[in-house]
């Protein structure tokens, strides 16, 4: 879609749009009237028709100062409030769960206003088929920023759902769990180790577990994932334990020739349990019961 | 060594790295930068660690030079970016420098290659004779 | 002239509260200020808080490592405490070992801990 630059513009582009200009403006009313009955006809009431109304009475209005000022240049300045208007609508739709479809036919329903019959001039047959082209690109434009609002949003609620779904539990006295349930992903693994050692700063544990038994497999960046968290734990004066290795997870671990090292697992989380809190015992006995 | 690195839709500033007062001021402007772009604390802590890491290395190792650093934009992303740069020796080895050294004892203990693990984006110019020049981007999620 | 960080005593055990942004000379000083008072006062542990610290990096993690090993030869423990998870985070990607260094989760853990020597070991990389 190649719109000739400002001050570019061809003295029969030019002449085109003023044609247009002249058009759409000496018949705004019933032009403007008849594009609001289009759109509202597809969105069938879930938009309130005087908002609407004021949508594409605005629209309309800058898409005139447009071609006035930058001919079919959409992309430039003088098109600046269209496009944010476009920006703004399509953002709108998007947040409130219309489809794409939806969204771009209140731009493209626009281009039916000035269709040409059987009586029209060749030359403002020519002017329609530029405002077609027009309104063409509008629409995309609408559909570029529609999708990126969508991801937008999608992004945000995956981000919730991530931290809903990694709980940290406090098991006992100064030991904190997390059970990890589903497939980990390298993004989820790290929200849950950053989780996992800020629980441990807030409830004076030492001794976390980590139990996968939940974790149908692991690759080598989870795995890696793991450790590290378990390192970290360490740097910060705590234990960490890993339970609910499955047979096939750690034969994949070993197949993938990583070092678990001196990192203590467990088969169940019960066992891993057990093993925290002796630990913790093993030193408040040395200490001769003192805490 | 080519020339400095533009940083695209940015508002930049620069500061001179000639001494320790330098390398802090240096950590708390990426600081500052870090949290106008709204990267999450662990992001943060990172970026303005390579940061020290990479002041550092300027003022030690390149004896002295310069930090540009600025937000930046790619997409609908937007980041910190921030760039080293010295007219030092420059390093001969690349593959030494870049290994995981001063753990073990090896390497040139120039934290290269922790301050890239730290980062999204690094690169790195360096020519013996010329100096060095090292850029690294975080971008926020 | 650099701030010097405070180093306080607690019985058999120094006591040093990291509060600001460290600049290299502050933390060399630390390191000499600790060893002579480890001598002069014949403490037996040292404990360092980095409760309020937010970024550790290699010097840093050095200095804390050089410490450890000064205070040792000075017949002292040394144990770190207060790591945020941040800055544990970090060092782990940096690849930073504090080689060997003792380290609990809060001040009184740490205390605890030089109380009853070899109960726990040493912070692994």
């Amino acid at each position: 879609m190649t719109g000739m630059r400002e001050g570019v513009t061809s003295v029969a582009e030019q002449e085109i749009s003023t044609r247009l200009v002249e058009l759409l403006t000496q018949q705004r009313e019933s032009l403007g009237a008849a594009w609001l009955e289009n759109v509202s006809a597809t969105l069938r009431g879930r938009i309130s028709v005087a908002e609407l109304d004021r949508e594409l009475r605005e629209l309309y209005s800058a898409l005139v100062d447009g071609l006035r000022t930058g001919g079919f240049d959409w992309q430039g300045d003088s098109y600046a409030e269209v496009r944010a208007l476009l920006g703004e609508l399509s953002r709108n739709r998007a947040r409130q769960g219309f489809s794409p479809t939806e969204t771009a036919v209140s731009v493209l329903a626009g281009k039916e206003i000035l269709e040409p019959t059987t009586e029209t001039s060749a030359e403002d047959i020519h002017a329609y088929l530029r405002l077609s082209r027009l309104m063409d690109a509008l629409g995309l434009y609408t559909l570029e920023v529609y999708a990126k609002t969508r991801e937008e949003i999608i992004s945000a609620q995956s981000e919730q759902l991530m931290e809903l779904s990694t709980p940290v539990v406090k098991l006992w006295e100064g030991v904190v769990a997390v059970p990890l349930v589903g497939t980990l992903d390298s993004a989820r693994t790290q929200v849950v180790m950053e989780k996992l050692l800020q629980t441990l700063v807030d409830t004076g544990s030492d001794q976390a577990i980590i139990d996968i038994t939940g974790v149908p497999a692991v690759d080598t960046e989870v795995a890696q994932h793991l450790l590290k968290t378990v390192v970290a734990a360490r740097l910060m004066g705590a234990e960490c334990t890993i339970s609910g290795i499955r047979p096939q997870i750690a034969q994949t671990i070993v197949a993938l020739g990583i070092q678990f090292g001196d990192i203590v697992t467990k088969a169940t989380l019960a066992d891993a349990l057990k093993h925290a809190l002796r630990r913790n015992s093993v030193d408040l006995g040395r200490a001769g019961g003192a805490a | 060594m080519s020339g400095p690195r533009p940083l695209p839709d940015a508002d930049h500033e620069t500061i001179t790295i000639e001494s320790n007062d330098d390398v802090v001021r240096a950590r708390q402007l990426v600081r500052t930068l870090a949290q106008r772009c709204k990267l999450s604390l662990v992001d943060q802590t990172k970026l303005v660690t390579a940061a020290s890491e990479l002041a550092r290395n300027t003022l030690v190792y390149g004896g002295g030079g310069v930090m540009r650093t600025g937000l930046v934009r790619r997409d609908s992303r937007v980041g910190v970016t921030a760039v080293f740069e010295d007219s030092g020796p420059g390093i001969p080895d690349l593959d030494l420098a870049l290994t995981d050294g001063w753990t073990s004892g090896g390497g040139l203990g120039l934290g290269l290659s922790g301050a890239r693990r730290l980062v999204d984006d690094f690169t790195l110019d360096t020519e013996v004779g010329r100096g060095t020049q090292v850029a690294v981007t975080k971008w926020a999620r | 002239m650099t701030e010097r960080v405070p180093v306080l005593k607690i019985g058999d055990v120094l006591l040093v509260s990291i509060q600001v942004d460290l600049e290299d000379q502050t933390v060399l000083d630390l390191q000499d200020d600790l060893a002579a008072r480890i001598v002069a006062t014949g403490a037996s542990g040292v404990v360092i808080d980095i409760t309020a610290v937010e970024i550790v990096d290699s010097f840093v993690g050095r200095m804390l490592a050089t410490t450890a090993a000064i205070s040792r030869m000075l017949d002292a423990e040394t144990v770190v405490v207060g790591m945020r998870p941040a800055v544990a985070i970090t060092l782990v990607e940096l690849g930073l070992s504090l080689g060997g260094v003792r380290t609990a989760l809060t001040l009184e853990k740490g205390l605890d801990m030089l109380a009853r020597p070899d109960s726990r070991p040493p912070a692994k990389p």
